[in-house]
């Protein structure tokens, strides 16, 4: 479980599979997801195996979300925003979702 | 003390490896000399198409031969499997090329009719057909599509993964692979066979076949044969995985086994190097948005540069040494659509002693021809 080492920031309020949460201001999406506690955050294309934010740089792709209904959005790349709708992954993203 | 080898393949692509399988498979003791990890390949850059609708105009017997390989690939993606494990992810569902407007429709049309009025054109299967039919078989189709050519012997496999089993099966075969062993030198010996000096030292081999792509053109002279190969970039651009939505692979871009789509692939002369620059890849990502709008959403994820070996006329180039017996060569562009002709036709005839007249076409000798003045 992660702790924040600064917990001063602006609170910024969003949705984590259509339940109300909160991050702070400066967060990425990852970042708010991990001190939440949010340590598997989507189901692989492949077998469906969860997994979650790794790298924190862009680089592995296991951080993968659907954010405001859009697909495959790397979570550690996306700052976050008041009022994000954040949801898992399941899967591959079908084309056009 | 010189190791012996009763033939020697040099160069370590899918066209060497393909052949070194094709000779280790008749009990040939085989070596491949191949350079180090950082080669540049365009055997692990490509498009990864098993394509047939394009091949041949200006060599009739260049179509022929692409048809016969793709005819042979269900089989020879099934002995891979069964020698090495990989499945290299073959499917052959008939592919498109797309026009986005009349004019490319009638260019595309016109190529297609002058390949096959070309004579000793063995005839294949292909047809035009205009938007709604090909968007009843490609959902998804951009309106700006205003038709296209359909050939269904068209296909496509992971060439990675082909790679990487042409590599497990020439050395299940017994062949004896060695990386960081460029050719600096090919000596043809007095009594026959050839002294071939490497970066590690020296090798002899009973024959030599050059595969070495675009380091053919430095090394066919060494034995009496010439190579006219230049490079030849293109740029391929990688989108992220999604659900499989597009079930036929289009001349320029396709639907990985793994949802991946690849988007490709350019065509550019006197490339300096592989790099990959923004306007080229954005030309490709605009036309490739605009044949399958829902791909404008997608990310992407990877892009990169590979150099092609391309011969004069475009055509593969297999010869077989007058002055000094038993070397070949063997290059050509499509590679990975010929990697089943290679191994399985055309490494059987130079195990058996030498070229046969089905390739004749094929020699280097067709550009000796006095240009006019
Ligand atoms: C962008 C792009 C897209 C393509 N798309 C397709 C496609 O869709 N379908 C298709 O069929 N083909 C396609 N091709 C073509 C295909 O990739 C090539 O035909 C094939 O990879 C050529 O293989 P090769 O082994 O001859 O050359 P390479 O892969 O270049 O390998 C040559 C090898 O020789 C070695 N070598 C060089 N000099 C020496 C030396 N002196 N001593 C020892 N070793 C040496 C190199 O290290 C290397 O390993 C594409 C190519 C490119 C670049
Ligand atoms: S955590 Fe690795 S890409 Fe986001």
């Amino acid at each position: 479980m992660f702790r924040r080492l600064h917990e001063g920031a602006t609170p910024l309020p969003f949705t984590f599979e259509g339940e109300a949460v909160e991050g702070r201001e400066g967060d990425s999406v990852a970042a708010a997801l991990l001190a939440l506690g949010h340590d598997a955050t989507r189901e692989t294309g492949v077998s469906g195996a969860p997994r979650g934010p790794y790298c924190m740089m862009g680089v592995c792709f296991d951080c993968l979300v659907m954010i405001d209904g859009v697909g495959n959005r790397q979570a550690c790349l996306v700052p976050l925003r008041a009022g994000m709708e954040v949801r898992r992954q399941r899967g591959r993203r079908k084309a056009g979702a | 003390m010189t190791r012996a080898f009763d033939i020697a393949v040099v160069g370590g692509g899918i066209v060497g490896l393909a052949v070194a399988r094709g000779l280790a498979g008749r009990g040939l003791g085989v070596a491949i000399l191949d350079e180090g990890d950082v080669a540049r390949r365009a055997s692990r850059g490509n498009f990864a198409l098993v394509w047939v609708q394009s091949k041949g105009l200006g060599m009739a017997r260049y179509g022929a031969w692409t048809t016969g390989s793709a005819a042979l690939w269900p089989g020879f993606a099934a002995a891979l499997r069964a020698e090495t494990g990989q499945d290299v992810s073959l499917a052959q569902p008939g592919g498109y090329s797309l026009c986005l407007s009349e004019e490319e429709l009638d260019r595309r049309r016109a190529a297609m009719m002058r390949m096959h009025n070309q004579p000793g054109w063995e005839p294949i299967p292909w047809e035009v057909q205009d938007h709604d039919r090909i968007a009843r078989a490609m959902p998804g189709l951009g309106r700006d599509v205003v038709g296209g050519v359909f050939c269904p012997l068209d296909g496509h496999v992971n060439s990675l993964r082909l790679f990487r089993a042409l590599h497990a099966s020439a050395l299940a075969r017994g062949a004896t692979y060695l990386p960081d062993h460029p050719v600096r030198d090919i000596a043809p010996l007095p009594g026959g066979g050839f002294r071939i000096t490497t970066a590690q030292g020296e090798i002899e081999a009973g024959r030599i076949v050059l595969a070495a792509g675009l380091g053919n053109a430095a090394l066919a002279p060494m034995v009496g044969l010439t190579a006219p190969v230049r490079p030849q970039r293109g740029q391929v651009l990688v989108t992220e995985r999604t659900a499989p939505f597009l079930p036929h692979p289009v001349a320029t871009l396709r639907q990985t086994d793994e949802g991946s789509v690849m988007i490709g692939d350019s065509k550019e002369e006197n490339p300096v190097d592989e790099a990959v620059g923004p306007g080229v890849l954005a030309a490709m990502a605009r036309r490739a948005a605009r044949m399958f709008p829902v791909l404008g959403g997608l990310n992407i994820v990877r892009s990169w540069g590979a150099l092609r070996v391309m011969s004069r006329d475009g055509f593969p180039v297999y010869d077989e040494s007058e002055t000094a017996p038993g070397a070949f060569l063997v290059t050509c562009h499509s590679g990975v659509t010929l990697a089943a002709a290679h191994s399985e036709v055309l490494a059987p005839m130079i195990a058996g002693g030498g070229l046969e007249d089905s390739v004749a076409a094929f020699s280097a000798r067709r550009f000796d021809v006095p240009s006019a003045a």
